[in-house]
């Protein structure tokens, strides 16, 4: 279980989240809803310790994360998607994937990750050993993924995946989250301006605005309320 | 200040270049003959400093090697000075520095039209390279003869007006010239042409788009900066009396870039700051503090002066980023109460 | 046709040593983004050492080379621990004015521990008379043979810890993109740190091996200040990115020199160097080799 309590980011004078709490539950998925600048990356950034919150609390599984280091979140079962995919496109996609799960060490594994990824996403197997920059957009974001999955996360951070995607790229990884979380009981946040396609696998959903959490609820209640869908949802 | 010296840059800046070559020579006048020895360097070095700021701070472009303008500067001065002798020595003084500007610009002409096809480190690249390949061309045995070899050329300086005596006419020169670069480039980097080399500095291709021509833009401050070297190459060789290989080695171009950055990049004081700093711990101050500190082996001693420039150099980034300007910018921040966010 | 054959030969050797050089500043340039000027100080300082050991103190050869290329690790990681890090987000020229000063102090200790008056000679490990080619003698020596030899395994060696180790894909993926690297559990800081020690360590070994082909070589100022001009001119002919561009920028330059040393004047040898380095640049403004676009200093 993922839990934030009343955290407060700051760059400089600009409060990017204003104290919000929020609870995970395991085996779930989560939309983080909102629009620019309401502070849905920074929530994902302070939970993975590439920020430093100002106050609150940030636990995980019982740990507590605030201070943590980005290199030792990961360590403690967290994977995280940039926004942008942070693709690196000077290696191959295979040297991508296999960065993923360098840090457990085991050679045995990443190998087993390896061909497991590869059955979710037919066309990196194909381009195994290409330059990632000549991937498509979609294929990038499958690559980020499958990258941020090598690492047998419990918890997966997604940023915008849906960013610049054709609808149906979006359709196929949303579809594979769901699939993840029956089959491997992955947590999932997952932050999203297209809040329609999110609210469509979510369980839970938050909406930010200026750094505060205006709404949440289930998913399904959220997307029926009309009022909230208009003035913050957009759909 | 008055209305018409808010309105009028210029004017402004007139004025403070007049009260500045005032309080200059009064200060000259009461300096001894060794204290004016030490102010004639940092003075010419203010004028390479302040072209070189115009074009790493203000145009985005680097030049390592700034060194090799002031030697041709200093060449030109002294190949001149043996061909051309004239019965007014002030008007001979002023051609020589010219033509050593004029000879220096053009050399930063052609350097800039490579430079501009270069970004960053491969510029870096080509200028070190320059600063260290063409004071060498004084050892070609084809110009040698011209050049003078590694020891290189005579220079005479020039017969000061009755009542003033050789060092003092030196600073003098030295000084007027420096305050005659700022004021110049100060209007300038006010003017439409500092605006472009700020718009390139800051974006190419948005610099492009406003109707710039980038490669024009840069050129022109390598012209610039160039011109400004060879000035300080031209006194350089009034104060050292030659023009020789020696005198530009790779560490000056070096120490002219830590002027600017410990000044603060970009501005005009900055680089007038940077030199007195760079040229005082050079000259004289970490000789103070090495005999403060009295050491006997000799080895050490020699050394110290050295240790503490460099120590000086990594220490002061570490501790001011933006240089004086930046910490004085700082300062006045938290004098008036106001945070940066 | 022989004199070409024995410039060239001599021109491969020398290009070994610049490639070497090129190769540490490569490795620096693509972990940090900052080209190291006090590569030609720090290789000056473990060439002392060395020289210190194996010449006043008569020790092995080797067990001097092994104590330099040590000191060279220590000396880099404590750079980039110390200096550098702190400056790395900082204003670009910054980082280049940090090198500078550690450049300096690395001079004035060098001076303060050996004394500058001097030029001190290094006996090279092998014999520098030439292999006899019928009745002639070629200006290729057991002891050139040593140097390419050396080169060609630590690029042999640098290559397969980069392209073939999780090591190596750690520390690629900590110069490309060190944000991205951190979020997947990788110790990006220690890396660096890691890049910058084996850069200077590499670096020990061009110094002693430049050391030993010329007598008066090992100075405090001097000619190791040109063996960073030519390792600088030789990576950003090669593309600064690229290590095997520092490999042949170092060889295209080490040749040409040969070449032009010989048939033109050998006295100004750093024009060449900025000649040739002008050249290629204006075919490739960003050298040979180079994939990704120039960034600033």
């Amino acid at each position: 279980m993922l839990e934030l309590e009343d955290v407060v980011t700051t760059y400089g004078a600009v409060r990017a989240l204003d104290g919000v709490s929020l609870t995970v539950p395991d085996g779930t998925i989560t939309a983080v809803l909102g629009a620019n600048g309401a502070g849905k990356t920074t929530l994902l950034r302070s939970v993975n310790g590439l920020v430093r919150p100002r106050s609150g609390r940030i636990r995980y599984a019982g740990k507590d994360l605030t201070r943590t280091k980005v290199d030792n979140v990961v360590r403690a079962g967290i994977a995280h998607v940039p926004e942008g995919r942070g693709v690196i496109t000077e290696l191959t996609v295979e040297e991508n994937l296999r960065l993923g799960a360098l840090w457990r060490r085991n050679r045995r594994e990443t190998q087993a990750s390896l061909t497991e990824v590869y059955g979710m996403f037919p066309p990196l197997a194909e381009r195994r050993n290409r330059s990632a920059d000549t991937l498509s957009g979609g294929e990038r974001q499958m690559l980020a993924v499958s990258r941020a999955l090598m690492s047998r996360p419990k918890l997966l951070l997604l940023d915008e995946p849906s960013l610049g995607l054709a609808p149906r790229v979006t359709a196929q990884i949303m579809a594979t989250l769901r699939r993840l979380r029956e089959r491997q009981s992955l947590t999932v946040v997952l932050v999203e301006q297209n809040a329609r396609s999110a609210l469509s696998v979510a369980d839970q959903a938050i909406v930010l605005n200026l750094g505060r959490v205006v709404a949440s609820g289930a998913a399904s209640e959220l997307a029926a309320d009309e009022k909230l869908r208009h003035a913050y949802l957009g759909f | 200040m008055p209305a018409i010296l808010e309105r009028s840059t210029l004017l402004r800046h007139t004025l403070f270049a007049l009260v500045g070559i005032g309080v200059l020579l009064l200060l000259i006048h009461n300096l001894g003959d060794y204290r004016n020895s030490q102010l004639a360097p940092i003075a010419y070095t203010v004028c390479a400093a302040a072209g070189l700021t115009m074009l790493v701070g203000q145009s985005g472009q680097i030049s390592l090697g700034h060194g090799a303008f002031m030697a041709v500067g200093a060449y030109t001065f002294a190949l001149l000075q043996a061909k051309w002798t004239s019965s007014h020595p002030n008007v001979q003084l002023v051609g020589l520095l010219a033509a050593g500007v004029v000879v220096a610009a053009v050399f930063g002409a052609v350097v800039g039209v490579a430079a501009a096809r270069l970004r960053g480190p491969y510029l870096a690249g080509a200028t070190l390279a320059l600063a260290l390949g063409l004071p060498s061309l004084a050892s070609y045995e084809k110009l040698s003869d011209h050049l003078g070899g590694s020891t290189g050329l005579n220079v005479t300086s020039p017969n000061p007006p009755t009542g003033v005596n050789a060092y003092r006419w030196q600073s003098i020169i030295c000084c007027v010239s420096a305050v005659l670069v700022l004021w110049f480039l100060s209007n300038l980097s006010r003017s439409r042409v500092g605006r472009s080399f700020r718009a390139v500095r800051d974006d190419e291709v948005a610099a492009a788009l406003c109707g710039l021509s980038v490669a024009r833009v840069q050129v022109l401050a390598f012209v610039v900066s160039a011109g400004c070297a060879g000035l300080a190459g031209g006194l350089l060789a009034i104060i050292n009396l030659t023009a020789g290989p020696g005198a530009f080695p790779l560490s000056l171009s070096l120490s002219l870039l830590a002027a600017i950055v410990f000044g603060g990049l970009g501005s005009m004081a900055g680089a007038a700051y940077g030199s007195v700093l760079v040229v005082m711990l050079n000259l004289s101050w970490a000789q103070t503090l090495t005999d403060k500190l009295s050491i006997h082996s000799a080895k050490v001693a020699n050394n110290m002066p050295l240790m503490i420039y460099g120590v000086v150099l990594a220490v002061a980034m570490l501790a001011a980023p933006y240089g004086v300007q930046g910490a004085l910018h700082r300062l006045r921040m938290l004098a008036t109460g106001t945070r940066k966010s | 046709m022989f004199r070409f054959l024995n410039l060239t030969l001599n021109g491969v050797s020398l290009g070994m040593i610049y490639a070497a050089v090129a190769l540490a500043l490569v490795m620096i340039w693509r972990a940090t983004r900052i080209v190291n000027f006090a590569q030609g100080g720090m290789l000056m300082f473990t060439t002392f050492i060395a020289w210190d050991l194996a010449q006043r103190h008569h020790i092995n050869y080797w067990v001097a080379l092994a104590v330099a290329v040590g000191a060279g690790l220590v000396i880099g990681a404590v750079a980039e621990r110390l200096l550098v890090r702190p400056v790395e987000n900082g204003p670009p020229l910054n980082a280049v004015i940090v090198t500078l000063g550690l450049l300096i102090f690395l001079q004035a200790l060098a001076g303060m521990i050996w004394g500058n008056a001097q030029a001190h000679s290094y006996s090279p490990a092998y014999s520098i008379v030439g292999y006899s080619a019928g009745d002639r003698t070629l200006l290729f020596s057991p002891n050139d043979v040593y140097i390419v030899t050396a080169v060609l395994i630590v690029v042999v060696v640098l290559y397969l810890l980069f392209q073939r180790t999780s090591l190596g894909l750690q520390m690629r993926a900590a110069a490309f993109s060190p944000e991205v690297a951190r979020l997947l559990g990788v110790r990006v800081g220690r890396l660096l740190t890691l890049g910058w020690a084996i850069a200077a360590a590499l670096g020990a070994l061009a110094g002693i091996l430049a050391a030993g082909t010329q007598t008066g070589y090992v100075q405090t100022v001097g000619p190791f200040d040109a063996l960073l001009v030519y390792g600088f001119t030789a990576a950003v002919i090669g593309g600064l990115d690229s290590p095997i561009g520092a490999v042949i920028g170092g060889l295209l330059l080490g040749i040409v020199l040969s070449y032009a040393d010989s048939y033109v004047s050998n006295n100004i040898q750093t024009m060449y160097a900025f000649l040739i380095l002008i050249a290629v640049l204006m075919v490739r403004p960003n050298g040979l080799f180079s994939r990704s676009a120039a960034r600033r200093v």
